[in-house]
């Protein structure tokens, strides 16, 4: 295990890709301190910034790393990561765990926008609130999330897994416009509430609300009614919920599961079954 | 610079060691060698500067692909060194970028070959902040409307003073034809489908236009060809259209000189009847080249990368969205032409990307005289210009290309020309191909050579002819062309061993043309101006201190 405290309260952005375990695995402490960041616009050590020790020798193929304190400034942590652990106890900046292919991440406090973005495999799960963009691509791009889990315990923010071809993103609190936008595939499950659009120029994959959602785009059909919806290996949700396919604008053919409980005021749809 | 094995086509001068003299910026014949600094090239390739025909590296278009795109930059970045500035970019770089990138490559020339004349503005103001390089831009003239009047009224040399007008106007070097007649047409939600069909509200058919045009630039004794992208492009089946372009200008020709410029022609050259069945049309054009002497053309290759498209061409712009269903800019340049981006990934297990590349180097081979045919990416939409090196390595080297044949679309490779083709290219013909053939299309004396009074513009390849087979070892050759040992321009060293040493501004070429008589501006077209452009008549030309370095050629026009 490895543990990092920040040394201050950070006032500039910093760009910290280094911090993960692939980085960091097999190396001296003398070694990690050395390593290079960003802060604002002076390049920095690692040891400049936060306290690191090793608690345990790592002996095994990966290890730990545990980040004590408040890192909102941080970006980019576990950048690329292939393996191992990241604890973060406290808030977390941006682009946590972009284009991750294994591994996990916890983090206990609020996580900034682009959590998981472009990732590939393991998982993330977030106890607190995660901003825009979770586990979409960056800005323009079309390389979505391709794999790899992400749980929210809070609410998200705005374009939640939007480009998606694959994986799964479970929320349990409410996520915020355009959940799903540009979606191929995969799953978004999203517990409670949910703001208009969800599903957006989705072409495939699933979208799953449980809660209350203010409207479906005109762009989407209604299918069928259905008792209970698979969301993730034999993870079932119980219904029950309408179907709607869409969207149609691009000839997609995503499923989008509303919970029929919860929105009476999408009962007119019933007619056109 | 001393025992350098030099290849200077125009010159005739193929691999011999010899000696380069520069004082002033310009070649001369000897210096006083005690005094001066010496470069040692010794087993090392000295080639002119390399000059560039066609590639899309400034104006409102490109600036939209950059914004449209920043995914592209975000993989691709530069950090500022003490000499050159940061960029970022990878298939539509930033201006000082492109200009680092291109001096890296041991290029010194490049022509911007889409300006709209509204956008000259814009577009000379990022060509100024273009360093490293000389550079001069075409102005879009196919779809003007007072060209396309005169034209259709037969008034071959008002039309011509108009032309001269414009050229002035926007600091223009040549006359560029996107899709004639087309993107007027797209205006309104049309196309033209070939050379006889006739533009909408104009009484004109793009082979009237395209004649038209050529007549004017001999009539202005201009010093490049008409620069033409054809109808059809991109289309399967359009290599017909390519012909007949051709031979719409056969008898316009004189003294065996070219009369025609067909650009990017790869994305011209396809057989078939629809996308499953698009084939190699290269054959029957390279055949057509080979007989005729009033063409010169470029590539325009694809390489299999992510890249931005980005063309004039409007319709042809919405017909890759419609394909791709990717993100789609598209413009109307208020009356003057159209224009469309598109993102879009060449990949090698496509079949009809794989044909493209074929396509493309097909071209390059089967055109026996490499003064017709010009290397080319038609950056971007082939491909950013920094996969140049790998286009020689595959023009240089059979082997090089059976490495990219084992790994594109099988039924692609069994349908490519390219296994039959043993050519390979020689130091020599690849100058010609990357410097002295395209200074000899552009008619610009200074460039492409190291005559005595050409300028100092010399890049200095860290190969040695004499031990290294290009045909084997075409990854060294490869890796040569992308770091050049010595860039030097107009006298300077600015880049050694790939690292810019030195920040030159480079100067903005333009058609200074001399007529006789004036245009005639009557009331009704500055009417016209006020009616339909955003920018008074008054406003719209570009002066010439709007240019950082300016470098005016002065024409005497025939009328």
């Amino acid at each position: 295990m490895i543990e990092l405290v920040p040394l201050r309260q950070f006032r500039f952005p910093i760009m910290a890709e280094c911090i993960s375990p692939d980085v960091f695995q097999g190396k001296t402490t003398a070694e990690i301190e050395a390593l290079n960041v960003w802060e604002g616009n002076k390049q920095k050590k690692l040891s400049d910034l936060f306290r690191i020790e090793i608690n345990t020798p790592d002996q095994q193929e990966s290890c730990t790393i545990r980040i004590s304190g408040d890192v909102s400034k941080v970006r980019r942590i576990g950048s690329r990561m292939k393996g191992g652990e990241i604890i973060i106890k406290g808030d977390v900046g941006m682009h946590l765990g972009e284009e991750m292919k294994g591994g996990k991440i916890a983090a206990q406090g609020n996580v900034a926008a682009w959590a998981g973005s472009m990732m590939k495999g393991g998982t993330i799960e977030i106890h607190g609130n995660s901003g825009d963009y979770l586990g979409a691509p960056y800005r323009g791009s079309t390389k979505g999330m391709h794999g790899g889990n992400i749980t929210v315990y809070g609410n998200v923010g705005t374009e939640a897994g939007a480009h998606m071809r694959k994986g799964t993103i479970k929320i349990y609190g409410n996520a915020g416009q355009f959940a799903g936008f540009r979606m191929h595939g995969g799953t978004i499950y999203i517990q409670k509430n949910c703001d208009d659009r969800v599903g957006a120029c989705m072409t495939g994959g699933k979208i799953v609300v449980a809660g209350d959602l203010g409207s479906v785009l005109p762009t989407f059909t209604i299918d069928s009614i259905k008792a209970k919806v698979k969301i993730e290996g034999e993870e079932n949700v119980e219904g029950p919920f309408y179907l709607f396919l869409g969207d149609l604008a691009e000839s997609g053919n995503g499923k989008l599961y509303v919970s029929k409980g919860k929105n009476s005021h999408l009962s007119h749809y019933e007619r056109f079954l | 610079m001393k025992n350098g094995f030099v290849y200077d086509p125009i010159c005739g001068i193929d691999g011999e060691k010899m000696d380069i003299a520069v004082r002033d910026g310009k070649i001369v014949q000897s210096v006083n060698e005690r005094r001066a600094k010496k470069i040692d090239a010794s087993g090392m390739i000295v080639m002119p500067g390399g000059v560039d025909i066609h590639c899309h590296i400034a104006g409102s278009e490109v600036n939209a692909g950059r914004l449209l795109r920043p995914e592209d930059h975000f993989k691709d970045f530069e950090r500022r060194t003490p000499v050159t500035r940061s960029g970022v970019g990878h298939s539509i770089p930033s201006t000082f970028t492109t200009g680092y990138r291109y001096a890296r490559m041991g290029y010194t020339t490049i022509m911007n070959p889409s300006m709209p004349p509204l956008e000259a503005k814009h577009t000379h103001e990022e060509l100024s902040d273009t360093p490293m390089v000389d550079k001069a831009s075409y102005p879009l003239l196919g779809d003007w409307w007072f060209v396309l009047e005169y034209l259709s009224a037969g008034n071959i040399e008002e039309c011509a003073r108009h032309v001269a007008w414009l050229m002035n106007s926007t600091k223009g070097y040549a006359i560029k034809i996107v899709n004639p007649g087309g993107l007027e047409a797209w205006g309104f939600g049309h196309n033209v489908k070939g050379l006889d069909d006739e533009v909408p509200n104009f009484c004109i058919t793009p082979r009237e236009i395209i004649r038209g045009l050529c007549k004017v630039n001999k009539l202005l004794n201009l010093p490049h060809t008409i620069h033409v992208h054809t109808n059809n492009l991109g289309k399967p089946g359009n290599y017909s259209t390519t012909l007949e372009t051709m031979k719409s200008v056969e008898d316009l020709a004189v003294e065996n000189k070219p009369a025609i410029h067909i650009t990017h022609c790869q994305f011209s050259a396809f057989k078939g009847d629809d996308w499953r069945t698009v084939e190699s049309g290269a054959e029957e054009i390279a055949n057509y080249v080979n007989n005729h002497s009033h063409v010169t053309m470029d590539m325009g290759q694809v390489i299999f990368a992510d890249t931005t498209t980005m063309t004039a061409d409007g319709p042809f712009q919405f017909g890759l969205y419609g394909l791709t269903g990717n993100k789609w800019v598209n413009h109307d340049v208020e009356t003057e032409t159209s224009a469309g981006i598109v993102p879009f990934r060449y990949r090698r297990k496509s079949y009809v990307h794989a044909i493209q590349w074929s396509i493309g180097l097909e071209l390059a081979l089967l055109i026996k005289d490499p003064w017709k045919i010009f290397m080319t990416t038609d950056h971007p939409n082939g491909g950013p210009f920094t996969a140049y090196p790998r286009i020689m390595a595959w023009l240089m080297s059979q082997r090089a290309r059976e490495a990219t044949l084992k790994r594109i679309n099988p039924r692609a490779r069994a349908r490519s020309l390219l296994p039959s083709i043993d050519r390979e290219l020689s130091f020599y013909e690849i100058a010609t191909v990357t410097r002295a053939g395209q200074s000899k299309a552009l008619g610009l004396k200074e460039k492409g050579n190291l005559g005595i009074g050409a300028d100092a513009d010399i890049a200095v390849y860290n190969v040695n002819p004499e031990l290294i087979d290009p045909s084997r070892k075409y990854k060294s050759v490869r890796k040569a062309f992308r770091r050049a040992a010595y860039t030097i321009k107009g006298g300077n060293i600015v880049a050694k061993d790939g690292e810019i040493l030195r920040h030159v501004d480079g100067s903005t070429m333009w058609l200074d043309l001399q007529v006789s008589e004036p245009a005639a501006m009557t009331d009704e077209m500055k009417r016209r101006f006020k009616e339909y452009w955003t920018v008074e008549f008054e406003n719209y030309p570009v002066s010439e201190d709007y240019l950082k370095t300016s470098r005016p050629i002065s024409v005497k026009a025939g009328v």
